[in-house]
């Protein structure tokens, strides 16, 4: 008899037969015709016999040779089976070669096929065509699971696999070649343990073959498990790697915080020109806002707000102090109370003479409130010149669009205010 | 003359400080990390710690609570180069008095270790921001309404604060005694001290702090 390396060899020519029939299921077919077996051209691994006798009963081919090479190892006899179809069947013509579209079989199909393996595979245990306990139950009931497997598992149920990360079981589907891994692997393990198992016991020449078994074992459900062994090291190893950089950054942002930073407040201390200091500043907002801030959501007010500052002090070297009570999403109202906030501030900056101008603002429940304010030179409301009038105006303009209202307290010597209220857009 | 006690571990800034408060305050001691600090408080005495918020040992908050257990009189004014909402709440719900930045102007400090030696508090435009940030929204989940929101009026103080105003001009502004403003921040630094409020924890917790 063929003995456990027949078995092995089986095993490993299983591979293509899977990987066809991922293909071939996925062509378009015609339904043919005639009564006879055709064999296929399109869904073919030896001679297409197995893939016309699939497409003739409607069965997915996969049983079929399953079928035949689970009979093939229970003494042979699948060998003779597959010959004897070759023999009485026809080779495709062109037109029949896209055959009938090959269906997934149907649980009863299987259960139907599974039990005409089982009782043939009985039949020539009986009569002695066989290799062996050991060796044919658990490759069969290997094959047999994989079948089910594969049977059971159409595309949508991939898919839900594929969503659970992690899962040995996404892991073996994983890629073109998942199943046929599963396939070698399981026949593998089967094989390796039955080897194993049939021999303990036995003489010197038999340890070999335990070993041989156990090798084989090894081999299979590294086959299997591989790819989710594999992607769960690298997943550690990159979960590593993201944890020193933290780690890296909050050592340097400690450094930073501690040298730079202490830096930047001496030189905003000392009787450094205005030009210095406000380069100080604004450096030290910079790295502030690189080392302690999350990335600043967009379409918020709270970091237009805090930009208004950066803009005022570039263009005219006077600090900005700015407050900022609440978050909103920046709606129309939103944008038009930062815009008006930035042209006061700009403004005070500007005229006021003042060495630091201040922002608040804040968000109520039915209403957005800003103040811009300055301990400046101050001006008499009813005596502006024409061109504050005009930034006046615009400021008033731009509220008032939207509902709001403007208050403009100011006397000479005594700073300026600017107040802004604005009621919130109902839909925000 | 106030004594005071400086504890940072920034020399230049360290020789700063002397230099521009020598002068009118007594400096009794001088630290720079967290241990040499208690020790040195433990021993002095003083009315007013100047308590850098970023110190090698522990922070600021492990001398705070380290002299609590034993000075209670001590009082600690917090300074930093940060204002970032988790240094400021972390060191006030510790037990500092007050907190300013490093950029501060040497008359403004002054000013507010005297406050702070006073008994009163020192809230930055940007404290009374995060303090109005965190009392903000609703009320459920209140456990002591007396601690866990503030007044209409220390709302409407700490508003003007956060504009910028000083405690004379908010008290000008709402017709107040500048006595008055200072019990009410006194009032909500309390407050923010010992609220158990859940709208502050959860703000202390979205920021990264207890």
């Amino acid at each position: 008899m063929a003995g456990p390396s027949g078995a092995c060899h089986h095993g490993l020519r299983a591979p293509p037969t899977w990987r066809r029939t991922t293909t071939a299921t996925q062509v378009p077919q015609r339904p043919a015709s005639s009564a006879a077996i055709v064999r296929s051209r399109s869904n073919r691994v030896l001679l297409g016999v197995a893939g016309g006798l699939g497409e003739r009963l409607g069965v997915d081919p996969v049983l079929i040779r399953v079928a035949f090479a689970v009979l093939a190892i229970a003494g042979g006899s699948g060998v003779v089976l597959y010959l004897l179809a070759w023999a009485v069947s026809v080779e495709p013509d062109d037109e029949l070669a896209r055959a009938r579209p090959v269906r997934r079989p149907a649980a009863r199909q299987a259960f139907a096929l599974g039990l005409v393996v089982l009782g043939t595979m009985l039949l020539l245990r009986e009569v002695g065509l066989w290799f062996g306990d050991q060796i044919v139950w658990p490759i069969a009931l290997a094959a047999a699971g994989s079948a089910v497997i594969w049977a059971r598992s159409d595309d949508r149920d991939r898919a839900r696999w594929a969503r659970i990360p992690g899962n040995p079981i996404e892991a073996m589907f994983t890629g073109r070649v998942g199943l046929i891994r599963i396939v070698v692997g399981g026949l593998l393990v089967a094989s390796g343990l039955g080897l194993g198992f049939a021999n303990t016991g036995a003489d010197l020449a038999a340890a070999g073959d335990a070993l041989l078994g156990v090798a084989i074992t090894l081999i299979g459900l590294s086959l299997i498990f591989g790819p989710w062994a594999t992607r769960l090291a690298s997943q550690l190893a990159e979960e590593r790697r993201g944890r020193i950089r933290s780690e890296a950054r909050a050592e340097m942002a400690a450094h930073l915080h501690d040298s730079v930073l202490h830096t930047l407040a001496l030189i905003q201390r000392a009787d450094a020109s205005p030009e210095v200091v406000n380069l100080a500043r604004r450096q030290e907002r910079e790295l502030r806002a690189w080392l302690y801030r999350a990335p600043m959501p967009e379409g918020r007010l709270r970091p237009a707000v805090e930009e208004i500052a950066t803009r005022v002090e570039q263009r005219h070297n006077v600090p900005v102090d700015v407050v900022v009570v609440g978050d909103a999403p920046l709606d129309e109202a939103a944008r038009a109370l930062v815009d008006a906030c930035q042209e006061a501030a700009l403004n005070a900056a500007r005229h006021s003479g003042a060495p630091l101008v201040s922002v608040y603002v804040e968000v109520e429940p039915d209403e957005l409130t800003g103040f811009v304010r300055d301990e400046g030179k101050g001006f008499d409301p009813e005596e502006v010149p024409t061109d504050r009038r005009g930034i006046a105006d615009s400021i008033r303009g731009r509220i008032r669009r939207h509902g709001g209202t403007v208050t403009i307290l100011s006397s000479p010597g005594e700073g300026t205010e600017v107040q802004l209220r604005l009621p919130r857009s109902q839909f925000s | 003359m106030i004594r005071v006690f400086l504890v940072d571990d920034h020399h230049f800034f360290l020789s700063g400080l002397r230099a521009e408060l020598g002068g009118e305050f007594e400096i009794v001691g001088e630290a720079g990390e967290v241990d040499a600090a208690v020790d040195g408080i433990r021993r002095t005495r003083p009315d007013v710690v100047l308590l850098d918020v970023h110190l090698p040992g522990g922070g600021g908050r492990a001398v705070l609570e380290a002299i609590r257990q034993t000075d209670q009189d001590v009082r600690f004014l917090a300074l930093s180069v940060s204002d970032a909402a988790e240094d400021v709440i972390g060191v006030i719900r510790a037990g500092a008095r007050g907190y300013v930045t490093k950029t501060i102007s040497p008359h403004d400090l002054a000013a507010a270790i005297r406050r702070v030696q006073g008994g009163d508090a020192v809230f930055s435009p940007r404290l009374a921001g995060f303090v109005l940030d965190a009392f903000h929204g609703d009320l459920t989940g209140v456990v002591d309404p007396e601690l866990d929101q503030l007044t209409a009026r220390e709302r409407e103080v700490l508003r003007h604060i956060a504009r910028g105003f000083t405690y004379k001009e908010v008290a000008r502004r709402l017709h107040l005694s500048v006595k008055t403003v200072e019990t009410h921040v006194s009032s909500v630094l309390r407050k923010l001290q010992l609220s158990s409020r859940h709208e502050l924890t959860r703000w202390a917790s979205d920021r990264r702090l207890v």
